[in-house]
């Protein structure tokens, strides 16, 4: 069980004798590491995205009452790969009148905030690319960043569903991104630092779930509808907007999006698991495959929430969040400021 | 504290290399067979009327201004957060007035109709 547990820190570890050996400026070995973890961060990605767009097929044909994918290999599981191929062959089409720059580089620029949140979470014990003081905040300020590349593609394909597709998902996620900040405030409060591995290490004994019930919810409830899925995914709402954003786009730049958007699910499911779930804390198994247990947990639940539940309509949407997430939120945090003052009081 | 945000640095240009390399690895498979029909705006097989990139409506403009007013409060917020044990009950107190004074923004903006999707 210890190899297992180790398994990668000692490659990290194996890496930085090797180079110690060969006398490589210490500077360069951190470099190296970097690179290493940048590649196993990638690979990660690309498995997880695998496994999840298989998983989801599967999920909803299991509530829709339907086999989903099963011809290719073992239960269908080799559909995703087969898909990946047709993606790759497809002519990229641009459409005369886009805006071609904005059009262009909106499909790698929203990959980037996706892969770069996974620089400070932490995977298992000992097991963060850069352990970052202010990892949460870093962790907010780049997601919101991915709005960007929302709004170059709604525009710049100067089509009326892929504007109208991109004006509200920036609407969407600025509203949410409020009670998303404000409901993970109370964790800050317990554990007085942002630091991803510090809060993790705070959850030793007690998960903050227990402690912040209604933060998880917000948090739960704000993550869906930042990363626009159901029942929140009217950005891309098919029956009146034929696919939003992602109208105009074709083949690999499409393929970009709709993976970029799996990549955002499984770092958000990542970020509520150090958040409000422990982390990598569990009894026996490795600490690593704790956090995958969890991560795949929540995110099996954000499949369920988005298969069973019907669209909302897009004015209860920004009530909701405005109205009734924001002072919640903000309601919380006084509570749990009050229950802080409290406990040092009868304690101390 | 510096060398923490050179990886970040390393990761960002990992990650925008992925994405275009990605995009590389499709151009050199795929066929580039462009014609005046394919290339048309997209718009359930009719012509596309009028002009896109009109002014969007004002409405929306408001809650661009209302995120910003409390997304700059909750990076006030956060460093409060951090040393919320420290500070002790004057701070506590102090905060709970600045939440107040939010809220009664909110209250405002929400009594002048300007969270009012249309």
């Amino acid at each position: 069980m210890d190899v297992l547990e180790n398994l990668f820190t000692n490659i990290a570890l194996y890496a930085r004798n090797l180079l110690m050996e060969w006398s490589v400026s210490y500077s360069v070995i951190e470099l190296v590491i970097l690179f290493l973890a940048i590649i196993g961060i990638l690979g990660l990605i690309v498995l997880d995205a695998l496994i999840l767009v298989w998983l989801e097929r599967k999920v909803v044909g299991f509530i829709q009452e339907r086999p989903g994918p099963n011809r290719l290999g073992p239960a269908g599981f080799f559909q995703t790969i087969a898909d990946t191929l047709k993606l790759l062959s497809k002519e990229d089409v641009v459409p005369r009148s886009a805006d071609r720059w904005l059009f262009l580089l909106a499909a790698p620029i929203v990959f980037v905030p996706a892969i770069m949140l996974y620089a400070v979470i932490p995977f298992g014990k000992d097991m963060v690319a850069v352990n970052l003081n202010v990892g949460l905040f870093y962790c907010f300020s780049i997601a919101s960043l991915g709005t960007v590349s929302f709004l170059m593609a709604g525009w710049g394909s100067r089509n009326k569903y892929s504007l109208l597709g991109g004006m509200r998902t920036v609407a969407q996620m600025i509203s949410y991104e409020i009670p998303l900040l404000l409901s993970v405030l109370g964790v800050v409060m317990i554990v007085g630092s942002l630091n991803l591995s510090d809060i993790v290490s705070a959850q030793r004994n007690v998960w903050f779930i227990l402690i912040q019930p209604v933060a998880f919810v917000i948090y739960f409830i704000a993550a869906t509808a930042e990363l626009n899925r159901g029942p929140f995914d009217l950005p891309e709402g098919e029956q009146e907007l034929v696919a939003g954003v992602y109208t105009e786009y074709s083949g690999m730049r499409w393929a970009l999006f709709f993976l970029a958007e799996y990549t955002n699910l499984v770092a958000t499911a990542a970020l509520a698991v150090t958040l409000f779930f422990g982390g990598w804390h569990g009894p026996w198994l490795p600490s690593w495959m704790w956090f995958f247990i969890k991560v795949y947990f929540l995110i099996f639940i954000f499949m369920l929430v988005k298969w069973t539940y019907p669209r909302i309509r897009v004015d209860h949407l920004m009530h909701f969040g405005w109205k009734f997430l924001i002072p919640l939120s903000l309601v919380n945090l006084v509570l749990t400021g009050v229950g802080i003052e409290i406990y040092r009081v009868m304690g101390g | 504290m510096l060398n923490d945000f050179a990886g970040i640095g390393v990761f960002f240009l990992v990650a925008l290399s992925f994405g275009i390399l990605a995009l590389a690895t499709a151009w050199l498979v795929n066929p580039k067979r462009p014609n005046p029909i394919k290339q048309d705006t997209y718009e359930c097989g009719l012509k596309t009327e009028g002009e896109t990139w009109v002014q969007f409506r004002s409405q929306y403009f408001l809650y661009g201004l209302v995120f910003v007013a409390f997304d700059v409060e909750c990076v006030f917020l956060y460093p409060w957060a951090v040393q919320f044990q420290c500070l002790g009950l004057f701070a506590f107190i102090e905060m709970f007035i600045f939440i107040c004074i939010l809220l009664l923004g909110l209250w405002y903006a929400w009594k002048e109709g300007a969270l009012e999707w249309i």
